[in-house]
């Protein structure tokens, strides 16, 4: 009886599965170069860009009422590893893919196309109260990798220097250990100290600056307002230090700005193409300025 | 015995079998058919149990294997964990969990265990049928909600009172104190409870005083029971992501041992898994990393789990033997 | 000092810790109650965000996570029904039935990050039902069974056995006792562990963070298959990734998930003690 029981159950079982697998539909939640009609386009990625995305978003759907965008954060690693899977039309980045990531594209049967979208200057913050106004980049990378652990070595007060980062997964992050952990050296190897704090966003570097005396951070021009102290930072001990501004991130003074881009898998087709333009175009633009970016220069 | 004869002999058992067959078939009903197939779908949903524990375990396995397989255990196991270039190096992650899951169970512990012998021998009645559904109204609190106080409102505070920032180990591990308190005050409240009425009678009874009764009597009896309530406040507080996440500062790294090691920042495995597996690429290391991450997780309340229903066992022996 | 006098030391010692556990948790509630409902309004609950999600309403987070309660209700109930009756009418004291318990003890205790891992491997991607409403379900249901199974079992064991000694004297079968019997006493004892397994269910943040929530969609959901807004992943996201988000809204957003949660429980309690004064034994 017993071998019977167990037939008839595996039966059953398989009978239950073959019908449960029918029901499940297949999802086709790739992303075309051209964004289905009625669908909304996808856009995913840096954290740095979100809010300026979200901006763009609602602003394009006074201009494109039918065309409806979906944003996301996350981070650039996010954004572009779901270009890579086909999950999103636009990802968006703080910084330029990698080697290793164009190659995944490429394995997954597609070019992806960096598009220049704004510029941003990185600025360094700390909190108001700290006496200290200006920092060379050796300085911050010594500080980033705790060759400098006291506020006083570099000319504050005696306090434990707490260090703010953004998670790995961020453009800026990457862009932050390249410029000025590594100084812009390829061959140097230097990481971020293990005792960095890795914050789940711009805003929470922000936030931990503005209640936090100890803290430094860094953060997109965009984030910082009224409430953090933004530091002027110089090149090298020869070179001027700069404030970051619209201006000084446009015409290079400022040692630490960046593009911002996005990345779509082949040349964008249809309503992506046009929002993408539009994004370029004046109107895309003068947001961007607005939200304390820096826009592009007139090409 | 002839042809014949054995041919007819068969034939004959046919017709009785048939008959039989035939008799079956007309009582039949389709009540009965429903019936027996709703049974075996009792037994389904009852092994379906096990399936999916076993599903889970395979799933992670499918998926994080490759980091066991592809990394050297010695640098899986480093010090230093920067996925980014590569380097994954898991032991400051464990580290992080561990200590803030211990500073959260010294935290639980007593305040657990005196607010159920409160609940369970001294408190009134009325006071009882009060506390007991704030304990449960503290046990719905979702995870995400006291994280966000704890970002907003503890952090600063810890800050003010006088360390480096307020994103530290002991921040999350006083959420998380809170967080375990209702499964251990409730499996604490049931071991004091099946003690039986005799053990605190007969201590009244020769003059102790109720304390000297339940710190003597009581508290060793319900001692198994105990110890299980402990195990699954321990597996609630090393599983809790979204709270630590948001107030331990999410810094892999091994705290330096000095005073104020509680007062330094840390990252445990799941805020790991939950802050970068959204920027992972299918298949590559880190995502398998990850994964494996979540196994190690897995085992461990598998571990702490098993034993805890051993214990159950055991005390249940136990306390037959006690009844006599 | 006497062995009174201790006692007495000892007494309000101890009924001050417990006070340690019990106040905080009052004012925990009082005081997102007291930051958060100015922020409450007819608009909040009911209209679309705005302005980067710092003005306008919540709505299609309550949505979502409506949404995904009755999703999470329908993934979870059937398996955890049948299961419980299992354990209770049928299972014997054997190995597999250890197992079964065991299984479901561990289920109970895996943290909700790794079921979040599950549901990306088998739901999202195995299955390839996508980040979806259908996904986060799944793997909340999943998450939701043990506590369901727990507390139905309790209450189909909690009916007496002369129910079922009568009915089956009567000449019923096994399953029509069940049915007609001892499940329709069971019922309320049941309805209380779904309804708070539901409510666990509704407050978790990390199950939903791979398997189906979005930072922001311009769109409600219209089906099974797309993604959704979520309170607690709103929660989440308002207060550590928008910046100048009114404090106001946040600790308002922290408040409808409160008292989403909480409602839930309460209505758990009130199934509970109202079942108790009527129970027929």
């Amino acid at each position: 009886m017993h071998l019977s029981k167990y037939a008839m159950c595996s039966v059953l079982s398989l009978i239950l599965l073959f019908t449960l697998s029918a029901c499940v539909q297949p999802v086709d939640n790739t992303a075309s170069e051209e964004a289905v009609e009625g669908r909304a386009i996808q856009n995913k990625g840096s954290d740095t860009l979100v809010n300026l995305a979200l901006a763009w978003a609602e602003a394009y759907q006074s201009v494109q009422p039918d065309v409806s965008i979906a944003v996301t954060g996350g981070g650039s690693g996010t954004g572009i590893a779901a270009l890579i899977n086909g999950t999103v039309d636009i990802a968006n980045a703080s910084r330029s893919m990698k080697e290793e990531e164009i190659a995944g594209a490429q394995a997954n049967g597609f070019d992806p196309v960096e598009i220049r979208v704004a510029i941003d200057a990185l600025a360094v913050i700390v909190h108001p109260d700290n006496p200290v106004d200006q920092l060379t980049i050796q300085q911050l990378s010594d500080i980033y990798t705790r060759r400098i652990v006291n506020w006083n070595e570099v000319g504050g007060s005696d306090a434990p220097i707490v260090l703010l980062s953004r998670e790995t997964n961020s453009g800026t992050h990457v862009y932050f250990l390249e410029q000025v952990v590594r100084q812009g050296d390829d061959e140097n190897e230097d990481i971020f100290a293990p005792q960095t704090l890795l914050m789940p966003s711009s805003v929470g570097i922000t936030s931990e600056i503005r209640r936090n005396p100890n803290a430094i951070g860094y953060d997109g021009l965009g984030y910082v307002t009224e409430h953090e102290k933004v530091l002027a930072i110089a090149k090298d001990g020869n070179s001027p230090y700069v404030l970051p501004t619209t201006e000084t991130g446009a015409d290079g003074s400022y040692p630490l700005s960046r593009f911002l881009f996005m990345y779509t898998a082949g040349e964008p087709e249809g309503s992506i193409a046009e929002y993408i333009d539009w994004i370029k175009g004046p109107e895309g633009q003068a947001i961007v300025a607005e939200l304390g970016f820096v826009p592009l220069n007139e090409e | 015995m002839n042809l014949l004869h054995r041919w007819k002999v068969v034939h004959d058992s046919d017709d009785s079998v048939t008959e039989r067959l035939r008799e079956r078939l007309s009582n039949l009903r389709i009540r009965d058919v429903w019936e027996f197939f709703i049974e075996r779908l009792i037994w389904l949903s009852g092994i379906s149990i096990i399936v999916i524990v076993a599903l889970i375990f395979l799933f992670l396995l499918r998926e994080g294997s490759a980091a066991f397989l592809d990394i050297p255990l010695r640098q899986l196991f480093g010090r230093r964990w920067y996925p980014i270039e590569g380097i994954f190096g898991i032991w400051p992650l464990m580290v992080g969990s561990i200590l803030v899951t211990a500073v959260a169970i010294s935290i639980a512990i007593p305040l657990g265990l005196i607010t159920a012998i409160y609940i369970g021998e001294i408190a009134p009645d009325w006071q009882r049928d009060l506390l007991k559904p704030i304990i449960e109204v503290l046990a719905g609190i979702p995870s995400i909600v006291l994280g966000f106080l704890g970002w907003i409102a503890l952090a600063p505070l810890i800050q003010r009172l006088g360390a480096p920032t307020g994103l530290t180990i002991f921040t999350g591990s006083l959420i998380l104190a809170y967080m375990s308190l209702p499964t251990i005050i409730s499996i604490s409240e049931d071991a004091l409870y099946a003690v039986p009425k005799s053990f605190r009678d007969s201590a009244l009874a020769i003059g102790a005083t109720q304390w000297q009764t339940i710190w003597r009597v009581v508290l060793p009896a319900a001692r198994s029971g105990l110890v299980i309530a402990i195990m699954l406040g321990i597996g609630r507080a090393i599983g809790e992501t979204m709270a630590v996440m948001l107030v331990t500062g999410n810094a892999a790294n091994i705290p330096d041992l000095n005073l104020g090691l509680i007062f330094q920042p840390a990252r445990t495995m799941t805020a790991t898994i939950a802050a970068e597996m959204g920027e992972v690429a299918q298949g590559s290391l880190h995502y398998s990393v990850l994964f494996g991450i979540g196994i190690i997780l897995f085992v461990i309340t598998f571990a702490i789990n098993s034993i805890a229903s051993r214990l159950v066992g055991v005390q249940e022996a136990g306390q037959r033997r006690k009844r006599g | 000092m006497s062995r009174q006098q201790a006692q007495k030391v000892i007494v309000a010692i101890i009924t001050a810790i417990a006070a340690l556990v019990v106040i905080p948790t009052i004012l925990v509630i009082a005081f997102i109650v007291i930051q958060g409902i100015g922020a409450i309004s007819w608009e909040f609950l009911t209209a679309m965000p705005r302005n980067g999600m710092r003005e306008g309403g919540i709505m299609p987070a309550i949505l979502g996570t409506v949404l995904l309660t009755f999703g999470t209700f329908i993934a979870c109930i059937p398996l955890a029904i049948g299961t419980a009756i299992y354990l209770a009418e049928y299972a014997g004291e054997n190995r597999l039935t250890r197992w079964v318990r065991l299984a479901i003890v561990n289920l109970a205790g895996i943290p909700s990050i790794v079921y979040g891992l599950f549901g990306l491997g088998a739901f999202v991607l195995f299955l390839k039902l996508g980040t979806s409403i259908l996904a986060g379900s799944l793997t909340l249901g999943i998450m939701t069974l043990p506590v369901v199974i727990s507390t139905a079992e309790e209450a189909i064991l909690a009916v007496p056995q002369r129910f079922r000694v009568v009915s089956l004297s009567l000449g019923a079968t096994r399953w029509q006792t069940i049915r007609h019997q001892v499940l329709p006493h069971a019922l309320p004892g049941i309805l209380t562990g779904v309804i708070l397994g539901l409510s666990r269910a509704a407050g978790e943040t990390a199950p939903l963070l791979f398997t189906v929530a979005a930072f922001y969609l311009p769109d409600l959901p219209a089906s099974w298959f797309d993604q959704t807004m979520a309170l607690p992943y709103h929660l989440y996201v308002i207060s550590t990734q928008v910046p100048d988000m009114p404090v106001s809204i946040q600790y308002g957003t922290a408040l409808v998930l409160l008292l989403f949660v909480l409602s839930l429980t309460l209505v758990a309690a009130i199934v509970r003690t109202r079942m108790r004064r009527r129970r027929e034994w």
